[in-house]
């Protein structure tokens, strides 16, 4: 009853955001608003309509109907009611519908936005808005429908489909399977919405580019609307990206948080392209420069959101091969494609309009390293493409199937990331539109030979613990320099700006620094997120490349060391918990030189269904994480137990460092209401203050 | 090398070098030839000390671990690479049953240094990265294991461990 209703209701939002691009197409060409008022209304429609479907969707999944294939495939009687509930995005056919539900929202949120000035951008940003849903309701409509049901056909046989097969009876399932536990920690329950959030956010800019591009309204107003959008789709973006990292670290129990699987590419490069065009609108803003490359990326960052979607959701890369298998493969290639073409040929007809309003003479000026960094991120987006379909290519040519792993992409990333960090310090001090050595020079000296200062202490310190030292050394320097140096130029930049209005006045230190940034947050905000990059670079640095990692069966109170860490095997204990899973628990002291540091509870889960899962015991400071698993504990002796135990240098800036990051991005895209725009917007109109004109 | 533009262009050209280079020479560096255990025995003596990844089905009467050396021996068959092949053949844990009992298959000897990992049983998928040693015997020194799961495939592949 719920399924049908859910699916009768779907049926109904396709047909109506089909009717919004039509109506939209009608009214642009035929001049009359009417027709283009009316598909607003439409798409203002749509976030109801999808979210009744989606309140059909919880309602069976919270009720438990086994009737549904798909409740029966992600959720079972024994798991707690927010588990339930957020299974929904647990499974392929029900994701897709979070998609569409999550678009809708936007989608619905940009009809309400004041349309007085940017009436004929509005048709537009309604077909892109529509057409993405209207694919995204169809893949669930004709290929991936959460509201299809079992029947039981005449000879027993079990088929799910939505209408009834002839003679068949409906069929409910006992139980089902569940939710897989490796997805029910916290971490995995917001990390895809947070990551489908930042995807979808960006159909926003695209629509609002496209929008610009067909009514050749090509100047910057499309940029200044969708600041805001883009920073938030970044902010979702990130968060997703960090939240999925430390789910892998906290769950998954290999000692780290990012491993260069094809899933995390697929979510990464959207994010990389997206970063590339948060920093050349700022050029299009100044100095009316990069206008075709803004588009380029826009245009890029949709495609791989479409792209990241299929490669999350369809279990293609578990084989190059499943995608001719998948139904839904083909019809999202040929979306990507089809989206692509028409961009790219729409921007190619306004190609002449987009002309740069100044010229780039300064390789130091500001805009030049701007387009530098925009290179260097379009570079790391090339690596990652090339690593996902590297094993495609090579199959196709050769016939050998050839992957590549981690270590190409760290060995081929490496130098560029290192290279940004080192641009994120020297950029902020170059001048817009002439920048020289001379004048470079003298803005960096003071950072650059602290810097040096800061590195030679690091070096005693590698010197006095010789131990530490391995073959990645000599790079481990160069990161170190390259972020102490842009740290220490980004805490200038705020030193010497608070310090200045601080004189001018006549307050403190840090209130000054507080109305500064609160008077300019883009820039302050963007600063702040260079300074989350460059402690995120810290932990980066000290857990790949001076990690270290030992294994070891021991019998209780036996122990084993790593990196001056002593870890004494005290205790063993099995019980069942309430939810049915088979818990081993070891207890271990860790010791430093003879000091009792604490103990650590490392776990083995054994789900009924046989599904392990080994969740780490983990101390962790500001210096190291001590990273302590119980491995496999099938079959061994009850006083035997094998240890698997990571020592993780400096890890934990790296989340420290996201906090700070997206903190910064929280200053940068926070809507203004501080009182000098009120004061600026009482003098003149409202609507007259673009939205980014602070930096 | 007065213009500006000429500047430009030879700075991008650098970097475009620059990362073509970087592109290149790290596929080289760390690419992975992807064999089953019928490919590497019908190559035989030409891949010794290359770095490979051979994925086989593993045969649970086999398997020999020494929780004390944490030496893990045991013995994978042969399974096909195709993926679509699996398909027709009834889904993957069909074909690595197939793959277990019968006997005319080609198998291979492994040897993993390493803490046995927890879906190291019978009829799992084992994906070994390693090289063959000399002896016949492929020595890995990672060992990733893909059991079929009834639940929706949506996790990376990492999951159990090195």
């Amino acid at each position: 009853m719920f399924a049908t209703f859910g699916y009768g209701v779907l049926l109904l939002t396709f047909l109506m955001a089909l009717y919004s691009i039509g109506a939209s197409l009608f009214g642009y060409f035929r001049k009359d608003q009417k027709w283009v008022e009316s598909a607003r209304l439409s798409m203002l429609l749509t976030f109801p309509m999808l979210s009744l479907v989606s309140a059909s969707l919880i309602y069976l999944l919270v009720t438990g109907n086994f009737n549904v294939k798909f409740v029966y495939e992600v959720t079972n009687r024994a798991m707690p009611l927010y588990l339930k509930i957020t299974s929904w995005w647990g499974g392929q056919a029900g994701s897709l519908l979070f998609w569409s539900w999550l678009m809708s929202a936007f989608a619905t949120a940009v009809t309400f936005r004041k349309w007085a000035r940017d009436r004929e951008f509005l048709p537009w940003v309604v077909i892109v808005c529509s057409v993405t849903m209207v694919f995204f309701m169809g893949l669930s409509i004709f290929f991936e429908n959460p509201f299809e049901t079992f029947w039981q056909t005449m000879d027993g046989q079990i088929v799910p489909a939505l209408f009834r097969p002839t003679n068949a009876i409906p069929f409910t399932a006992p139980d089902g399977q569940g939710l897989n536990p490796l997805l029910r920690h916290p971490g995995m329950i917001i990390h895809p919405p947070m990551l489908y959030l930042g995807f979808v956010s960006f159909v926003i800019p695209f629509a609002f580019a496209i929008a610009a591009l067909a009514t050749g309204r090509t100047d910057d107003r499309w940029i200044r609307i969708t600041r805001r959008w883009a920073l938030w789709a970044w902010l979702f973006l990130s968060l997703g990206l960090v939240l999925g990292g430390r789910w892998a670290y906290d769950v998954l129990g290999w000692g780290g948080y990012w491993g260069w699987d094809p899933v995390e590419i697929a979510a990464f490069m959207p994010w990389l392209s997206g970063t590339a065009f948060l920093h050349s609108v700022m050029i299009q803003e100044k100095r009316g420069l990069l206008k075709h490359w803004s588009m380029i990326l826009i245009i890029l960052t949709y495609c791989l959101v479409i792209f990241g979607t299929f490669l999350t959701r369809s279990g293609v890369l578990s084989s190059v091969h499943a995608f001719a298998q998948s139904a839904i493969g083909p019809s999202f290639f040929t979306f990507i494609f089809v989206t692509f073409v028409i961009s790219v040929a729409l921007l190619l007809w306004r190609w002449a309009d987009l002309k740069s309003e100044n010229q780039m003479t300064s390789m130091l000026s500001r805009e030049a390293l701007f387009l530098l960094n925009n290179l260097l991120f379009i570079s790391i987006l090339v690596i990652c493409f090339w690593g996902v379909i590297f094993p495609l290519i090579s199959e196709l040519a050769t016939g050998q199937k050839v992957t590549v792993g981690p270590p190409f992409y760290e060995r081929a990333t490496g130098p560029l990331f290192a290279t940004l960090v080192l641009l994120m310090g020297i950029a902020p001090l170059s001048a817009w539109g002439h920048s020289t050595i001379k004048t470079l020079g003298k803005a960096v000296w003071k950072p650059l030979v602290a810097a040096t200062l800061a590195m030679a202490g690091v070096v005693t310190y590698f010197l006095l613990n010789r131990s530490i030292i391995n073959d990645y050394f000599p790079y481990a320097l160069i990161g170190f320099f390259v972020v102490i140096f842009s740290a220490f130029v980004t805490l200038y930049e705020f030193w010497r700006a608070a310090n200045a209005r601080a004189h001018a006045q006549n307050e403190n230190i840090f209130l000054a620094l507080w109305r500064l940034a609160g008077r300019n947050r883009r820039r302050y905000g963007g600063y702040t997120i260079h300074l989350g990059v460059v402690l995120m670079a810290i932990g980066i640095i000290g857990i790949e490349m001076f990690q270290t990692s030992t294994q070891r069966t021991m019998k209780i109170g036996e122990s084993m060391e790593i990196a001056g860490y002593t870890i004494r095997y005290d205790s063993l204990a099995q019980f069942e918990h309430t939810d049915g899973r088979w818990v081993t628990r070891a207890e271990v002291s860790v010791f430093r030189d003879g000091k009792f540091l604490g103990t650590l509870a490392p776990r083995y889960d054994l789900y009924p269904d046989g599904q392990p899962m080994t969740i780490p015991g983990v101390r962790s400071t500001v210096v190291d994480d001590l990273y302590v698993l119980l491995v496999n504990w099938e079959g061994v002796n009850a006083q035997v137990a094998p240890f698997k135990v990571y020592h993780n240098p400096l890890v934990n800036w790296l989340w420290f460092g996201a906090i700070i990051f997206i903190f910064g991005t929280l200053v940068a895209a926070w809507p203004d209401k501080d009182p000098e725009s009120v004061a600026v917007s009482a003098r003149k109109p409202r609507e007259t203050v673009p939205a980014g004109i602070t930096d | 090398m007065k213009s500006p533009r000429i500047k430009f262009i030879l700075g991008g050209l650098l970097i475009l070098a620059a990362v073509v280079y970087l592109i290149f020479s790290s596929t080289q560096a760390s690419a992975q030839y992807f064999l089953t255990v019928d490919e590497l025995i019908a190559k035989g003596d030409t891949l010794i000390g290359r770095d490979l990844r051979v994925s086989g089905a593993i045969i649970g009467d086999n398997i020999q671990y020494d929780p004390q050396t944490l030496e893990l021996k045991f013995t994978v068959a042969h399974v096909t690479g195709d993926n679509a092949q699996i398909e027709t053949d009834g889904g993957l844990a069909a074909v690595l049953h197939q793959a277990v009992i019968d006997p005319n298959r080609n198998h291979l000897q492994v040897i993993y240094v390493g803490v046995k990992p927890d879906l190291m049983r019978n009829e799992a998928q084992a994906i070994m990265t390693g090289k063959m040693g000399a002896d016949g015997i492929f020595h890995a020194d990672e060992l990733l294991l893909k059991c079929p799961t009834k639940y929706e495939q949506a996790l990376p592949d990492q999951v159990s461990g090195q």
